[in-house]
Parts: C-alpha cells; structure tokens; sequence
C-alpha cells in the first residue's frame, strides 16, 4: 500500500475544487504544512495567508462567507482552538459556510511534542450545534471529503494529519457525510475507528483472523452526525463493541459511539485511544507503541470485549 | 435627512432606547446612547441599502462589533422598515427577534452575530475582501468599541486591513470613554488610540462623536481612501445626565424613577 498523508489529500483536493470562482482559501502562515499553499499557487487572488493570527483568520473566513463565498480556512488543529470561541459565536451560531480544516492532530504529529498534538479537537468541535466534525482515514478519503464539503452548505471541521498513513480507498471511493464505511465484515465484535486507526483496526483484524475471531473493521470518517443506526445495529449483532482514534478518550468517538448505545442498545465497550494524557516527542510509530494506539492494543481490546460478553 | 433632521431623529431614538431598555428591564443603555448619533447618520444620511431586500449584493454594510449597544441599532432598522417598532416590546423575551446581542440569524438588517468582542473587524474585512473579488463597490462599516480595543484579536483586524490594502472599509470607533467596571484610561489605557491605529497603517480621522456636523463629513471623507477609521469621541450614556461616563449603567436598565427622569431631560 502506498503511504500519503492526509494533510496531502486536503491539498489535492482543494487545489481540484478550486475550480469554482466562489472558493476562498485562508490559511495562518502554515499553508506548506496544511498544505493549502497548492490552491495559493494556482489561485493567489483568492488565497488569504491572514499571518499568524488564528483569531482573525475565523472572523474573516465568517465575513467571506456571509458574502457568499465558500471558505476552507485551515492551520494545525492545536491552532485553530485558539480561535474556538471565534468559531462558535462568528461561525458556527449563524451557520456560515466554512470548512475548518485541522491539521497535525493527535499523537501522529510525532516529533513536534505535545504542544501540537492535538488531541481534545473532535470533543470540543462536536460540542458545536451546526458543526460537521469530519476524520478521514487517507489521503483519498480526504480528498473526497474536501469535494463534498465544495458543495456542502454549513460549518465543518475536518481533522487531518501530519505523518503518512496507508491508502485505503481507491478512486472510486466516494464520501458520504455521516455514513459509516464497512471495511470488513465480522461476527464476533466490531472496531469502529477513525482516522489512522482505521489502519490498524485493518491489520487488527488480519491477526485476529489468524485465531479465528472475525471482527467488523468500520470507519466512521464522521464523529459527528454519527452514523446511529449502523453503530446500533453491529452493536447487537457482535455484543462486542471497540473504539479506535488517536484522540483522548474523553469527548471522541468513543465517547460518542458510549451516547448512542447507552441510549438505545446498551453495550460494553472497549476504547482504544488516548488514556487522558498529554504526549511527548518521539516518532509516530514509538508515541503508538508507548500510548496504546496500535493493531496489538486493539486486538487486547477486542479480546477483551469478547471475554467480557461471555460472562 | 440634512443635520438637522438626523440630529431630531437621534433625539427620538434616545427615547426608544430608553423605552426598549425599561420594558425588557435588561440591556445596555450607555454605549446605545453613546453609538446613536453615528448609527443614525450611517443610515439615514450614509449607506446604500434597501430593507425590503436585506440581502440585496450591492448594499452597503454596517457591522456592529459591539453588539451588546444593539437597542441602537433596533431603533434605526425600525426606523428604516426592516421590521415593525412592536418588535421592541419583545427586545430580549422569549420568541422574540431582538435577541440580547444583535444576531444576524434573528433580525433581518443585522449583519453580524454579535455578543463576544473583538470579533466584528475581522468579519468586515471579510465582507470587504469578497466586495473587492467580486468588484461590488459597496462600502463596509464597522463599529468597534473602547473597551473591545483590549482584545487582542482586534488588534489582528488592525493590522490585517491594511495588509490587504482595503480601500471599502471604513472603522469607527466609539470612543465613550467607559466600560463595565469603571473608566477605560484607568482599567486599561488606550492612549494614545489614534497613533495606535495610524501606526498599523490606518487614516485616522478624529471628531466628536455626537456632532452630527462632524459625523455626516467623517463620513463623507472617510470613503475616499482606506481602511480609514474615524475616531469618534463620544460619552457614554450621553443625552441622560446621570446616565453620562457612568459605568452603572454599562448593562442596566433604568428603575421606575429613574426611567421618568430620563424621558424628561429627553423631552420625550
């Protein structure tokens, strides 16, 4: 499988809606590592580099959009909370169309240390009436979220990455807003994962295979509308229910996918992620292994959740 | 309307602020009272808009950052049609239109969702940004307060619009001098606010707020070449004497005895 950063399918896929004349870009002086700086390239006169100035870059993109532009607004995730309250009162309250797009997030960000990663984003974007909260798994994925948000009228916050993961999907795949994606089929319990962890969730279930426990592999590329029925229905057919992101394990997925069982199908649940702890520097592959994100962390948990339902 | 006219009619608002503030028994008469003169120039006498088209392209706009002042702003929509002056028995209850902080989601003629500072300038730039891809000549207006000068992020705004080198964009600031706890120069000074704002490469243009005389050319100067703000130096509760440069009347609504005294010394 090739690798590609999804970072890089933010790029890719803006620089292809850019087409549109009514597409604006602004970024806060970080457009080469969120890689916005393509669409700058090809369409400068509707690119806004608004310098380091998370705040103002909010309150612009809204101005834009109230004039009928169609804004993507993108710096690190850690960054763009600095404008949170911008974005809840000027964006997301009157329901402007901006796309928020959040890079360098969670325990992936590797070397940069704890400061940048970012791992409260999808808690606190999808505490937000009106906010799409999109986590796609590669860099196709993202690509295609960022051609269906071109059209998509509302606020969104899309969540990308900075190390390279595999490519999952082909050029066919297409995005469909708060619809899980099936990966594998299973039986004795389901992974819903998110983001990088879609990967391991795959190499999860390659292993666990091996042992003769089937799991279903489920992307839910959207934290927020979560995808209810599809989380109930594979929550009763396995009794078995794991969460994977590389997120806290407060306020993420995880803690989503808890609200729609407890409401309506209530089920033990394992949550991959991070253990409410702040990170430190290391490659992405060691930060993983120290932090619990990985394939084996995953297969624990699936184990854990079949014994667990046994009893 | 001549100066003359505008200035009656600011006279009327005043009442209507008043009014407003003690039926709902909550709001912010102070920075109303002291916003009223300019608001009432901007629209009557200024800007190009037509409230049977709220959403009219070529309007011109007018972004009220400080939107916790917004009986001001109700009194001159109603004025103009936006909406009927029976909304303002409804200002700040349950189902009505007149939300708390002006909301553009809520009442048709606002703009700009307001209620948090430090917020609106940004918002005008981009409004002004999209006027200038589109080649719209519509002018945006944006109406600051002191104390919302301690925000940081407006100090962004400050520095970005002449960046982009906005010639739309038009600043005013009402200058009254006094925010929630007490006097601007003693909780955190501004001064020197006009060397301030030309050193982030404004023109500035200073007047006195509620002459209606230095309002209405500001005005007419001020869309010449930009981003310009006017500096307006204004009172806070002016035109209720013991409303004036008194921050217990920030965010409170006159009582029963006080409300009477209030629409005497406006001839109401």
């Amino acid at each position: 499988m090739p690798e590609i950063a999804t970072r890089d399918g933010y790029g890719t896929g803006l620089l292809k809606v850019g087409k549109n004349p009514n597409i604006v870009a602004l970024d806060a002086d970080l457009s080469d590592s969120t890689k916005s700086q393509e669409f700058g390239k090809a369409y400068p006169e509707r690119f806004f580099n608004v310098g380091i100035a998370e705040q103002d870059m909010i309150s612009i993109s809204a101005g834009l959009a109230a004039s009928g532009k169609i804004v993507f607004a993108s710096s690190f995730s850690i960054f763009s909370e600095r404008a949170f309250e911008h974005f809840r009162n000027t964006v997301a309250r009157p329901k402007l169309n901006v796309k928020l797009c959040g890079s360098h997030a969670g325990f992936k960000t590797g070397e940069d240390g704890s400061s940048a990663q970012c791992i409260e984003d999808f808690a606190v974007y999808r505490s937000l009436p009106n906010v799409a909260v999109i986590s796609p798994a590669d860099a196709v994925e993202t690509e295609k979220a960022v051609e269906f948000l071109a059209s998509y009228k509302g606020p969104s916050y899309m969540r990308t990455t900075r190390a390279k993961v595999p490519v999952i999907f082909d050029s066919n795949y297409k995005f469909e807003l708060g619809r899980g994606v099936v990966l594998k089929k299973g039986k004795d319990a389901v992974v819903f994962a998110t983001g990088p962890l879609v990967h391991e969730a795959l190499k999860a279930a390659e292993e666990l295979d091996k042992d003769g426990i089937k799991i279903y592999v489920v992307n839910i590329h959207t934290i927020k509308p979560i995808d209810e029925s599809l989380v109930i229905k594979l929550a009763r057919e396995t009794k078995a229910v794991i969460s994977a992101e590389d997120h806290n394990v407060i306020g993420g997925l995880g803690s989503a996918i808890a609200e729609v069982l407890s409401k309506n199908s209530p089920t033990q649940m394992e949550m991959v992620g991070v253990k409410d702890t702040f990170g430190e520097s290391g490659t992405p592959e060691e930060l993983y292994e120290k932090y619990g994100l990985t394939s084996k962390h995953i297969i624990n948990a699936v184990k854990s959740a079949i014994r667990r339902k046994s009893k | 309307m001549d100066t003359k006219a505008l200035e009656n009619k600011a006279r009327e608002h005043r009442i209507e602020i008043i009014q407003m503030i003690y039926d709902a028994q909550s709001g912010h008469p102070g920075g109303s009272l002291s916003a009223i003169d300019i608001l009432t120039a901007l629209y009557g006498y200024k800007m190009k808009f037509n409230p049977k088209k709220p959403d009219w392209e070529d309007r011109d706009r007018f972004v009220y950052s400080k939107g916790h002042a917004c009986p001001a702003l109700y009194t001159v929509l109603a004025d103009h049609g936006y909406f009927s002056r029976e909304e303002f028995k409804k200002f700040r209850k349950l189902g009505g239109m007149l939300q708390g902080h002006a909301d553009r989601k809520w009442t048709p003629g606002v703009e700009f969702s307001a209620g948090s500072l430090g917020q609106g300038l940004g918002f005008a730039i981009g409004i002004a940004l999209a006027g200038r891809l589109d080649k719209k000549d519509y002018k945006v207006y944006c109406m600051l307060g002191d104390g919302e000068c301690e925000e940081g992020a407006v100090w962004e705004s400050a520095m970005a619009a002449p960046n982009f080198r906005l010639k739309n964009l038009i600043a005013i600031l009402d200058y009254n001098k006094v925010q929630q706890t007490g006097k601007v120069k003693d909780i955190m000074n501004l001064e020197p606010i006009e060397d301030k704002w030309k050193s982030f490469g404004w023109r500035t243009i200073v007047i006195d707020g509620h002459s209606m005389k230095e309002i209405v050319s500001a005005l007419d100067a001020a869309v010449k070449d930009g981003p310009t703000i006017i500096i307006a130096n204004t009172k806070k509760g002016k035109g209720v004497s013991f409303m004036e440069l008194n921050e217990k009347f920030h965010g409170k609504a006159p009582n029963a005895e006080e409300y009477k005294k209030a629409m005497e010394e406006l001839n109401a």
